[in-house]
C-alpha cells in the first residue's frame, strides 16, 4: 500500500472528479461532500508523502513497472512532496470557501475542481517532461472552464486571452520537448540529464535552442515581465475560490522552472549548466519594477491582489536567477508563504466585496460594511503578510532572500525588493482605509458573513503567523530542499543504478 | 525528402502563426488548429524522418522510432479537444459580447466597411 502512496495524489482527485462529473444535476450536498472529503483525504496523503519524503531519499513510482528510463515515472523528492503539501493546503481553503455558495453558480464546480487539482499534483509528482505537458494541459483544460465559472461578460473576455495564449504556450512546450527529445532520445528527465553529460557538442546549439524554448513556455506559465498581461484580469475576473486555487498556478511554473534547469541542466551539463540564469535574473527584477507600478495603479481590490501575485513572482524568480542554494531555500519559504496568503487575501476581496453591495471590490466610497471590524483585521494580517512587513512570514522570507544574495547581486535586488514592498504598503494601506473608513452614511447591508467563507479565509491567512511560529522546522526543510535540489547526483542513483554504476566505473 | 518535410511544416507554422495574430475569433481558431499541425509535424520527424523502416521491431534492420508516433497521437487527441474548446468559447464570447473581436470591442467596424 504504502508503495502507491506516490500516485495516489494523482488518483484520488481524479476518481472523485469522475465520481462527481457523472450527475450534473445531483444533491449539492453530497457533491460538496465529496469534493471536501477528497481534499481532506488529498492534505492527510500529502502529509504522509512528506514525511516519507523528508528523511532526503528519492522515490519513484513506475506507472505499470515499466521500469525508468523507459516508462513513465513519478518522482517522489523533498520539493514535489512539498509543493503538494502546500496545494493540499491552499485547495482546502478555497473549497471550503466555495461550499458557501460559489459553487452554485454554475455546473460543475466541485468535479472541475478535483480534475485541476488532478493536474496540478502531476505536474509536481512527474519525472518525465512529456509527461509534464500532459499534466500541464489536465490542468489548463480545467481551469479554462473554472476560470469561466458562473459566465458573465469579463470572465468570457479575460477566458478568451487565457485560453488562445496558452494553446499557443502549449504548442511552444511541445517544439522544446521534440528538440530535446532529437538530441537527446529521451524523455524522462533524470534521463536526460545523464544524457546531456555525454552530448556530442553539435548538438548543444539545439538542446540550448530547446531549453530557452522551455523557459518561455514556464514563463507563460509564472508570469514573467513580457508574458504576464493575461494574469491581471484573468485573475481579477475568476470567481473567488478559483482565483484563490490559481495563486498555485503561477507556482507551478515556477515550480517547473527550478526542476527542469536545476536537474537537467544542473552541474553534470557541462557548457550547458544554468544556462537560464541570466535571462531570469534580469527578467525577474523586470517583473518587479513593473509589478510594482501595476500594485499603485490598481483601481479594484482584485485587480490589486493580482498584482500583488506578479510582485511575489518576480520575487521568487529573482531568487531563481540567484542561482546559489541559499537562495532556493529562501524562495522556497517566501512560496509557501505568499501563495497561503495571496489566497487567503483573493477570498477576503471578494467577503469585502459581497457586503459592500454594488461598489463590490472597487476602490470607491460605498456602503458601510457589517463586519467591518473582523474584516478589518483580516485585512490587517494579509497585508502586513503579503506586504512583508517584520513580525509576519513576508518580512521573514525576504530576509532570507536579501541575505542569500551575493555582493554582486544586492545592489540590484535590495532596492528593487524593499521598494516593492514600499509600493504594495502604499497602496494596501490605501485600499484599506478607502474600503474600512471612507463609507457613505447608510445603512450596511443585511448580507451576514457565512461560517464557512471565514473558515477558508482564516485558514489561507492564519498561516502566515503560523509559518513565523514554525520557521525554524520549515526553513531546516527547506534548505534540505535546496541541498538535494543543488545535486542531481543522489536522484540518478535513485532512479538509473545502471547508468551510475556505468559513469562511476568510467571515472575509475 | 527531409527538406520538403521542413518546408511544409515551416509554412504550415507561418500561416498558423500570422491567423494567430488576427483580430476576429474565427482566424484566431483556425491558426491555432494549423499551428498545432505544424507542432505534430514537428513531432513526428523528431525521432528521425526513416523510409522503409520496420514498424515493430523484428530484430535485423532498420525500424521507425515508435515513441514520437506515441507522442503525436497524445499531442492530437489534446489538440482536438483544446480547439474544440476554443471553438465553443469563441461562439459563446459571440453571443455574450455581441461581436467576434477577441477583445469584445467593436473597433474597426467602419474602416473595414469603406474597403
Amino acid at each position: 500500500m504504502l508503495d502507491h502512496l506516490i500516485v495516489l495524489p494523482v488518483v484520488l482527485p481524479l476518481i472523485s472528479g469522475i465520481l462527481l462529473l457523472i450527475s450534473r444535476h445531483g444533491s449539492t450536498f453530497a457533491k460538496r461532500l465529496l469534493g471536501v472529503g477528497s481534499t481532506v483525504l488529498l492534505l492527510l496523503v500529502a502529509i504522509a508523502l512528506l514525511g516519507q519524503a523528508a528523511g532526503g531519499e528519492v522515490a519513484y513510482y513506475a506507472l505499470g513497472d515499466w521500469q525508468p528510463p523507459f516508462g513513465i515515472v513519478m518522482v517522489l523528492d523533498r520539493l514535489s512532496a512539498l509543493m503538494i503539501l502546500l496545494t493540499a493546503v491552499l485547495a482546502l481553503g478555497c473549497v471550503v470557501f466555495a461550499s458557501a455558495g460559489d459553487d452554485e453558480q454554475g455546473s460543475n464546480f466541485h468535479g472541475l475542481f478535483q480534475l485541476q487539482l488532478m493536474g496540478i499534483n502531476g505536474a509536481f509528482l512527474t519525472g518525465d517532461l512529456f509527461n509534464l505537458f500532459v499534466f500541464f494541459e489536465v490542468l489548463l483544460l480545467a481551469s479554462y472552464a473554472l476560470l469561466m465559472h458562473g459566465g458573465g461578460k469579463a470572465r468570457i473576455q479575460a477566458g478568451l486571452h487565457y485560453v488562445v495564449l496558452n494553446l499557443a504556450g502549449s504548442a511552444l512546450f511541445l517544439i522544446a520537448v521534440g528538440v530535446l527529445y532529437g538530441a537527446t532520445g529521451t524523455l524522462n528527465m533524470t534521463h536526460m540529464s545523464v544524457r546531456l553529460a555525454e552530448l556530442e557538442s553539435e548538438r548543444a546549439g539545439l538542446v540550448s535552442a530547446g531549453a530557452l524554448l522551455l523557459l518561455v513556455v514556464f514563463g507563460l506559465k509564472a508570469a514573467i515581465l513580457p508574458l504576464y498581461f493575461w494574469l491581471p484580469r484573468a485573475y481579477a475576473s475568476a470567481p473567488a475560490p478559483v482565483a484563490a486555487l490559481f495563486a498555485i498556478m503561477t507556482k507551478v511554473g515556477i515550480y517547473a522552472i527550478l526542476r527542469v534547469y536545476s536537474l537537467i541542466f544542473g552541474d553534470q551539463a557541462g557548457p550547458l549548466m544554468a544556462l537560464e540564469q541570466p535571462w531570469v535574473w534580469w527578467l525577474a527584477l523586470g517583473t518587479l519594477a513593473v509589478s510594482a507600478v501595476g500594485v499603485l495603479a490598481a483601481r479594484d481590490l482584485r485587480l490589486l491582489v493580482a498584482y500583488l501575485v506578479l510582485v511575489s513572482v518576480g520575487t521568487l524568480l529573482a531568487g531563481i536567477g540567484m542561482g546559489t542554494p541559499e537562495a532556493t531555500s529562501a524562495l522556497l519559504f517566501y512560496l509557501i508563504h505568499t501563495t497561503l496568503v495571496t489566497g487567503g487575501l483573493f477570498l477576503l476581496a471578494e467577503l469585502i466585496g459581497l457586503q459592500r453591495g454594488k461598489a463590490g471590490t472597487r476602490l470607491v466610497k460605498g456602503r458601510p460594511l457589517r463586519n467591518g471590524g473582523l474584516l478589518a483585521i483580516l485585512f490587517l494580517v494579509g497585508a502586513a503578510a503579503v506586504a512583508g512587513l517584520p513580525p509576519l512570514s513576508g518580512g521573514i522570507g525576504k530576509a532570507f532572500l536579501m541575505v542569500a544574495a551575493t555582493p554582486a547581486q544586492q545592489p540590484w535586488l535590495w532596492p528593487l525588493l524593499l521598494i516593492a514592498g514600499l509600493c504594495s504598503l502604499v497602496a494596501l494601506s490605501r485600499a484599506g482605509s478607502t474600503l474600512f473608513w471612507r463609507s457613505h452614511e447608510g445603512e450596511p447591508s443585511d448580507l451576514p458573513l457565512g461560517r464557512r467563507q471565514l473558515f477558508g479565509v482564516t485558514w489561507l491567512l492564519g498561516a502566515s503567523p503560523l509559518l513565523v511560529l514554525l520557521a525554524g522546522p520549515v526553513s531546516d526543510y527547506t534548505q534540505a530542499t535546496a541541498e538535494q535540489l543543488s545535486s542531481p547526483a543522489p536522484q540518478i542513483r535513485a532512479l538509473l543504478p545502471d547508468h551510475a554504476a556505468h559513469a562511476n566505473g568510467g571515472d575509475a | 525528402m527531409e527538406s520538403l518535410y521542413a518546408i511544409t511544416t515551416g509554412i504550415l507554422a507561418a500561416c498558423g502563426l500570422f491567423l494567430t495574430l488576427r483580430g476576429r475569433s474565427f482566424p484566431v481558431v483556425v491558426g491555432l488548429t494549423l499551428l498545432s499541425y505544424a507542432v505534430n509535424l514537428f513531432l513526428f520527424s523528431m525521432g528521425g524522418l526513416t523510409s522503409n523502416g520496420a514498424v515493430i521491431l523484428d530484430g535485423n534492420g532498420s525500424y521507425a522510432d515508435p515513441l514520437p508516433q506515441a507522442l503525436v497521437l497524445t499531442a492530437i487527441v489534446i489538440g482536438f479537444a483544446m480547439t474544440a474548446f476554443a471553438v465553443i468559447l469563441a461562439m459563446r464570447a459571440r453571443g455574450d459580447m455581441g461581436n467576434d473581436h477577441v477583445d469584445g470591442r467593436q473597433m474597426d467596424e467602419s474602416r473595414e466597411e469603406r474597403r
